[in-house]
């Protein structure tokens, strides 16, 4: 069949579908693949770079979530070299912002925090950033803490392509950007936001919480994004 | 054998960690029966002495007394463990490092004094620009996350260092 591909992943030959990424391939036949900016049922950006992987025969590592199978790829996905650039990915993001674990509403529900105690990260070997950043609580339901944010840009994915109002976008560059709502307006004045809250549960981290939450209390609902999109495939 | 001999201290941290370090309950006797606990806020030595074997650090870098503790017992310890998020993140104590230290002391001991409004300065150490973690000013052996790291987590690491070991801390502690 013409729509059939068959790769090797780790050494064991798999029959993938034309189109598919490497990561949603090694996903469907449970092989872990490390991620943070990739969420099922949105656009793949490769940002945040956790998902790195060795294909045989390119020079460079490339993200398993951008990269589409083709017919006798083979990718190594958790040798050594590839556990040590992740790790190192993860304590720059730790460095980048102000991640306080103790004091957030998701401690126990993060991800970010996850991938560091699943990756042994004991500590940052980078100076901290320590940047001044003001979380915005001017929405009646919810609040954005920057200090907590990865820039993985799940949030305005969220938003543009699942619920359609496109509230969210990343402004400004390099370590000074970040998710803004409407132009940079308060989230609480932005007229397009629905209050619908699907931005939350996809944020990986405690960046988009609910209000009225204490510290390891907000648990996130990690698969609306992606039931909601199987649902409208389905249609 | 001679027994080990361990100081802890606290810098600049709320004690939650020696608090779970007690939290290893009747544990604490075997530990004492292979070791003295010769510095610490449990103890009475007035000054970190010297030939210590394993330094157990709680708390975050903040102030030019922390960082002087913190020198000397690098300086007269074999082994430094940074126990707790304080010491290995800087955590909470460190939220206040984006703010300028004038403007924090003015905000606190001005601003929000009701009474004899000023920056104290007789008997207390001056704030350091930044809290840090302990890493950021020597070196570091064994880093314990965790707030505050389980009393089980603290038992294992003082077990291998007792038997000679460099613990691998690895996954069994996330941050927090």
């Amino acid at each position: 069949m013409s729509d059939t591909v068959m790769v090797r992943i780790d050494g064991e030959v798999i029959a993938a579908k034309a189109g598919q990424s490497v990561l949603q391939v090694a996903r469907a036949n449970d092989k872990y693949i490390p991620a943070l900016c990739y969420m099922e049922g949105l656009s793949a950006v490769g940002s945040c770079r956790l998902c790195m992987i060795e294909v045989s025969g390119v020079k460079r590592l490339l993200p398993a979530c951008t990269t589409p199978v083709q017919e006798g790829l083979a990718v190594s996905t958790s040798s050594t070299q590839l556990q040590s650039y992740r790790r190192m990915a993860l304590e720059l993001l730790f460095a980048e912002r102000n991640h306080v674990c103790s004091v957030c509403v998701s401690s126990g529900h993060c991800e970010l925090q996850s991938l560091a105690q699943e990756h042994g990260m004991t500590h940052v070997r980078y100076p901290y950033n320590f940047p001044r950043l003001t979380p915005d609580t001017s929405h009646p339901r919810y609040v954005f803490d920057p200090n907590r944010c990865v820039l993985c840009s799940r949030c305005v994915r969220t938003c543009a392509q699942i619920e359609g109002a496109h509230v969210w976008d990343i402004a400004g560059r390099g370590i000074d950007s970040g998710p803004v709502a409407e132009m940079q307006r308060p989230w609480g004045e932005a007229s397009s936001c629905t209050s619908c809250g699907k931005c939350v549960q996809a944020c990986p981290t405690g960046a988009l919480a609910e209000k009225g939450w204490a510290v390891e209390e907000m648990t996130k609902q990690r698969t609306v994004v992606s039931t909601l999109n199987s649902m409208r495939e389905s249609q | 054998m001679d027994k080990a001999r361990i100081g802890t201290c606290w810098l600049d941290g709320c004690s939650g960690c020696h608090m779970s370090l007690l939290d290893i309950d009747e544990a604490i006797v075997d530990v004492l029966a292979r070791a003295d606990i010769v510095f610490g806020p449990l103890v009475d030595a007035q000054e970190w002495p010297e030939g210590v074997d394993v330094a157990i650090i709680e708390g975050a870098v903040s102030s030019t007394d922390d960082l002087e503790l913190l020198t000397t017992a690098r300086e007269r310890s074999g082994i430094v463990v940074a126990l707790g998020d304080c010491a290995v993140t800087g955590n909470v104590p460190a939220m206040r490092n984006g703010i300028p230290t004038r403007s924090l002391l003015e905000r606190v001991y001005v601003e929000g004094a009701t009474e004899q409004p000023g920056i104290p300065t007789d008997g207390v150490p001056a704030l350091l620009r930044q809290a840090q973690p302990l890493h950021a000013h020597v070196k570091v052996d064994v880093h314990v996350p965790g707030c505050p790291p389980s009393p089980e987590t603290i038992l294992y690491v003082v077990g291998e260092l007792l038997e000679g070991r460099v613990p691998d801390v690895g996954s069994r502690q996330r941050f927090g």
